[in-house]
């Protein structure tokens, strides 16, 4: 039997697979967004979990919200990254310095 | 243990797996495709949860469209992987601790009680629709406005990624569409006035 804690470990390892991996790889703008995929893949199976063991609809209307955003989201970042790639020949986080923030 | 929960173990298993591989390979090549594996059984478990609407919808959006758009970058994009490489190792050990009290302070959190929380059956089911119709029923009457606003969300996404993505380049010869469709018949042809030449002189 399948209980909602099942599915909320596996959520939660994920997430924390996903935050080591922006600490491993800080450097690499493509990992970093890939890790940003793996953390809302997360919370994604977080509400349907939520959804499906209390009955209500409104986890899967907001899982449904949340794969538009990551996929502006994801267009919209590759698409910097390709521009930032053209520009400045490199996707190295550390060198990303012109906005001397 | 049932057949069920077998799959719910394999699946999860394959998805952990996918996911150290995303963040520990060094090719990026390697690790989308070890996303799109991620994605996949989670879609998977999303099936075991009776949300098949989302699962299907996973595998199109993000297998079908977002890893290929992931795919085609990191292969347009001719990187030296060495220096996005260099702290690894470094940051290795501190990654792998701030992970590790997430997950405990997570498991923690969700304790015990989430344990014995029994399964209901399908509240889809219960009322007598697929996942499908009752997810359309509730995304249609209750999120309209949501729902619209994603429209919105997509429609300007779309538009800025292309100017993002336009470039202009100097010195290369392309037609100008709007001057083509501008022109006038003035503007190429000229009609002159002139008079004829008479016949007999040429003829001298």
């Amino acid at each position: 039997m399948i209980t909602l804690a099942h599915y909320l470990v596996f959520g939660a390892v994920l997430f924390c697979i996903a935050v080591a991996g922006m600490f491993i790889n800080r450097k690499n703008v493509i990992t970093l967004l890939m890790a940003i995929e793996l953390m809302l893949l997360a919370v994604n199976t977080n509400f349907i979990a939520f959804s499906r063991y209390l009955g209500d609809a409104a986890g899967q209307v907001f899982v449904f919200f949340i794969l538009t955003v990551a996929a502006a989201e994801t267009a919209i970042g590759l698409a910097i990254v390709v521009v930032l790639f053209r520009n400045r020949a490199t996707i190295n986080v550390g060198e990303i310095d012109s906005l001397k923030g | 243990m049932t057949f069920e929960l077998v799959c719910f173990y394999a699946f999860g298993a394959v998805a952990v797996l996918a996911a150290l591989c995303v963040v520990a390979l060094k090719t990026p090549v390697h690790s989308v495709l070890c996303l799109v594996l991620t994605f996949f059984s989670t879609a998977c478990m999303w099936l075991l949860a009776d949300a098949e609407f989302l699962a299907i919808a996973l595998v199109l959006v993000y297998v079908g469209a977002v890893m290929v758009l992931f795919l085609f970058v990191v292969m347009m994009i001719d990187v030296d992987l060495a220096p996005l490489r260099e702290g690894f190792a470094r940051y290795l050990p501190i990654g792998v601790v701030v992970a590790a009290v997430m997950l405990v302070e997570m498991l923690a959190l969700i304790g015990v009680r989430a344990m014995r929380v029994a399964p209901t059956p399908d509240p889809a089911l219960a009322a007598g629709m697929s996942n499908t119709e009752w997810l359309a029923t509730n995304l249609f009457s209750r999120f309209l406005l949501p729902f619209e606003i994603a429209a919105l969300i997509l429609t300007v996404a779309l538009i800025s990624a292309i100017p993002l993505a336009m470039r202009r380049r100097a010195g290369v010869k392309m037609q100008n569409p709007a001057r083509q469709v501008m022109v006038r018949p003035g503007d190429r042809v000229r009609l002159v006035n002139m008079p004829a030449e008479r016949g007999q002189d040429a003829n001298r």
